[in-house]
C-alpha cells in the first residue's frame, strides 16, 4: 500500500515519532524543569509564587508587559487592515509588490532590524531630525516604552497582515456591490457587511500578535530601558544574574501560563467566529 | 465610482507609508555600514569599507559567520527529514491524533522564547551540552520543524493519493512508490521547509545566547554582544550582508518555487 493512504496508523504514528521526540526532549522537559524548579528551589511550596505576586516591581512589569502587548496588537490591526485590504483588492503585480514588502522584513536578521530601530530611534536619530526639522519638539524615543511599542509593532506587523490577508482574500467584493445598488452608503455597508466577514483574520492576527508580544525579549531589551522592562528581561535577569532559578522558573510559569491563557480563551471564540462567517472552515 | 476616489487616494498613501515603514528600517543598516567612524550616528560621516575588512580580518566575527553556516546546515537536514516524517505520518493519520499531533509540533513557533531558552539551559547545564554542536542543533531543530511541518503538510493536502493507490496497483513497493512518486510530487514543499530550517537557525539568537560559549558562538549571538557592549559599525556591515545574502537565497528560492509549480 502506499505511504499516505496505508492502512496501519501506527506505521503513522511511527513517521512522527522523531519529531515528538525533539518535542519532548528540548520543549518538555526543559518546561518541566522550570516548573519543578519554581516549586522546589531553594525550599519546597509556593515561596517563588507568593513572592512574584507580593513584589510590586514584579507586578507593575506583568502589567506594563501586558499593556504593551496590547498596544502593539492594536496598532498591528490598524496599520495591517487597509494594507491587507489593498492586498486583496490590488492587481497581481501590485500584490506582489506589497507581499515583498511585507516579507522583506521578514527575513533580514532579528537582531540586525532591532540595530535599525536603534539607530532611527536614538535621541539624534532620523526620526527627532525630522521632527525638529518639521518644527516639532524632540522627543524621547530610546529607552521609552513608545520606543519599544514602535519597534515591536513593525516587527510582528507581518504576523498581523497574513492572517488578516488570507482572510480577506476569500472575501466576495460583489456583497458590497449588492449592498450598495440596494442603497446602503460605502461606509455602511463596509461596517456592516466587510468587517464582520473579515473579523476571523482580525482575531487569528491579534491573538498571534499579542502572544509573541507577551514572550518579547531582543527588540525591548535593547530598544527599551529601565522604565520599559518586559517580563521576559525579568526572567533573565534573575536566572543568570541572581542566579534565582526558583523564582526565575516560577515568573517563566506566570508567563507561560499568561500566553496559553490568552490562547484559550481566544481560540474557542475564534472558531466560533469562523464558523458564524462561513468561512475557510 | 467616482465617489470612492478619495477613499482609494487615501487607501494608496497610507499603503505607500506602511511600505516605507516596514522596508526602510531594514535598510538602514546599508548606509551604516560604510561609515567613517566608530559611531553608530545617523546619517554617517564619510566613506571607508572599513567595517567589512573588519568583519573578515577578526575571527571573532567571520568564525561566528562560519559556526553558524555550519549549524543551520546541519539544522536544515535533521529537522527537514524529521519534519517531512512527521507531516506525512500527520496526513496518514487523517484522525483527531493527527490533529493533535500537528498542533503540538507547532507550538514550538508561539511558546516565549526566554522561558524555553531558560528551561533548555537548565537541562543542557546537567547533561554537559551547552556550547555543544550538539546542543545547538537540537534546540534549533525543535523551533525549525514547525516550519517544515507547515511547508510539506501544505504540499501534502494538494498531492493526489490516488497516484500512490496507482503506483501500488501497477506492482510498485511501498519505497519505490515513496522515491519515485510522492517524493518527486512533494519535493517543492520539503525544499522551501528545509530553507526555512535553514533561516530559523541562523536567525536564532534567544536560545543560543543561552546556550553559547566563548569558544563556540553563533553569528546572532556575536551581533548582539557587540551591539550591548559599544557602537561598532561592524555591526551595520554584517546586517547589510546578510540582508544582501538573505535576499539572494529567497530570491532564488522564489524562482525556483514559482518554476517548479509552473511546471
Amino acid at each position: 500500500m502506499s505511504v499516505l493512504t496505508g492502512r496501519a496508523p501506527r506505521g503513522a504514528l511511527l513517521l512522527t515519532l522523531p519529531a515528538i521526540a525533539v518535542l519532548l526532549l528540548v520543549m518538555a522537559v526543559p518546561f518541566g524543569v522550570i516548573v519543578l524548579r519554581s516549586f522546589a528551589e531553594p525550599v519546597p511550596g509556593l515561596a517563588n509564587y507568593v513572592w512574584f505576586f507580593q513584589t510590586p516591581v514584579n507586578l507593575t512589569v506583568l502589567a506594563r508587559t501586558f499593556t504593551i502587548a496590547f498596544w502593539v496588537t492594536a496598532s498591528c490591526v490598524l496599520v495591517a487592515y487597509p494594507y491587507a485590504f489593498a492586498m486583496s483588492i490590488a492587481g497581481p503585480r501590485l500584490r506582489l509588490v506589497l507581499i515583498m514588502c511585507v516579507l522583506v522584513p521578514f527575513w533580514v536578521s532579528g537582531v540586525v532590524r532591532t540595530l535599525a530601530w536603534v539607530i532611527l530611534l536614538q535621541d539624534s536619530g532620523v526620526i527627532n531630525r525630522i521632527l525638529l526639522a518639521l518644527g516639532f519638539e524632540k522627543v524621547r524615543l530610546i529607552r521609552t516604552q513608545l520606543g519599544v511599542t514602535i519597534g515591536m509593532t513593525q516587527v510582528l506587523l507581518p504576523f498581523m497582515i497574513m492572517p488578516l490577508y488570507a482572510v480577506m482574500r476569500g472575501i466576495d467584493l460583489r456583497l458590497l456591490q449588492a449592498a450598495r445598488s440596494l442603497g446602503a452608503h460605502p461606509v455602511k455597508s463596509f461596517f456592516q457587511i466587510y468587517l464582520p466577514l473579515s473579523l476571523p483574520g482580525v482575531f487569528a492576527g491579534a491573538t498571534l500578535v499579542f502572544i509573541l508580544s507577551l514572550g518579547f525579549y531582543i527588540t525591548p531589551l535593547l530598544l527599551g530601558g529601565p522604565q520599559s522592562t518586559m517580563l521576559s528581561t525579568l526572567i533573565q535577569q534573575q536566572v543568570l544574574s541572581l542566579l534565582s532559578w526558583g523564582r526565575g522558573g516560577a515568573m517563566g510559569v506566570v508567563l507561560l501560563v499568561a500566553t496559553f491563557g490568552v490562547l484559550a480563551l481566544a481560540g474557542p471564540f475564534m472558531r466560533r467566529r469562523y464558523q458564524i462567517s462561513g468561512g475557510s472552515r | 465610482m467616482t465617489r470612492f476616489r478619495p477613499g482609494r487616494l487615501l487607501l494608496q498613501l497610507s499603503c505607500l507609508l506602511i511600505a516605507i515603514w516596514l522596508v526602510a528600517p531594514t535598510l538602514v543598516v546599508i548606509p551604516m555600514s560604510f561609515a567613517d567612524r566608530k559611531s553608530l550616528a545617523f546619517p554617517p560621516q564619510g566613506f571607508s569599507t572599513q567595517w567589512y575588512a573588519n568583519f573578515f580580518a577578526n575571527p571573532q566575527w567571520f568564525g561566528s559567520l562560519v559556526v553558524s553556516l555550519k549549524i543551520a546546515a546541519m539544522v536544515a537536514v535533521v529537522a527537514t527529514i524529521i519534519g517531512t516524517m512527521a507531516a506525512i505520518g500527520i496526513e496518514r493519520l487523517k484522525t483527531r491524533a493527527g490533529g493533535i499531533i500537528r498542533v503540538l509540533l507547532l507550538t514550538p513557533m508561539i511558546v516565549p522564547g526566554v522561558v524555553l531558552a531558560v528551561g533548555i539551559y537548565a537541562v543542557y547545564l546537567d547533561t554537559r551540552l551547552v556550547g555543544t554542536w550538539t546542543g545547538y542543533v537540537l534546540a534549533h531543530t525543535l523551533l525549525a520543524i514547525p516550519f517544515v511541518v507547515i511547508a510539506v503538510g501544505a504540499n501534502l493536502a494538494v498531492f493526489d493519493a490516488r497516484l500512490e493507490t496507482a503506483a501500488a496497483s501497477l506492482g510498485a513497493s511501498r519505497l519505490t512508490t515513496f522515491f519515485t512518486v510522492t517524493l518527486p510530487l512533494i519535493l517543492p514543499g520539503i525544499l522551501s521547509g528545509a530553507l526555512f530550517a535553514f533561516v530559523t537557525s541562523f536567525d536564532e539568537v534567544i536560545v543560543s545566547l543561552f546556550i553559547t560559549s566563548p569558544q563556540l558562538k553563533t553569528l546572532p549571538v556575536q551581533i548582539f554582544s557587540s551591539m550591548t557592549r559599544d557602537a561598532d559599525p561592524t555591526v551595520a556591515a554584517v546586517g547589510s550582508l546578510i540582508f544582501l545574502a538573505t535576499t539572494l537565497i529567497i530570491g532564488l528560492g522564489l524562482i525556483f518555487g514559482l518554476r517548479r509549480r509552473g511546471a
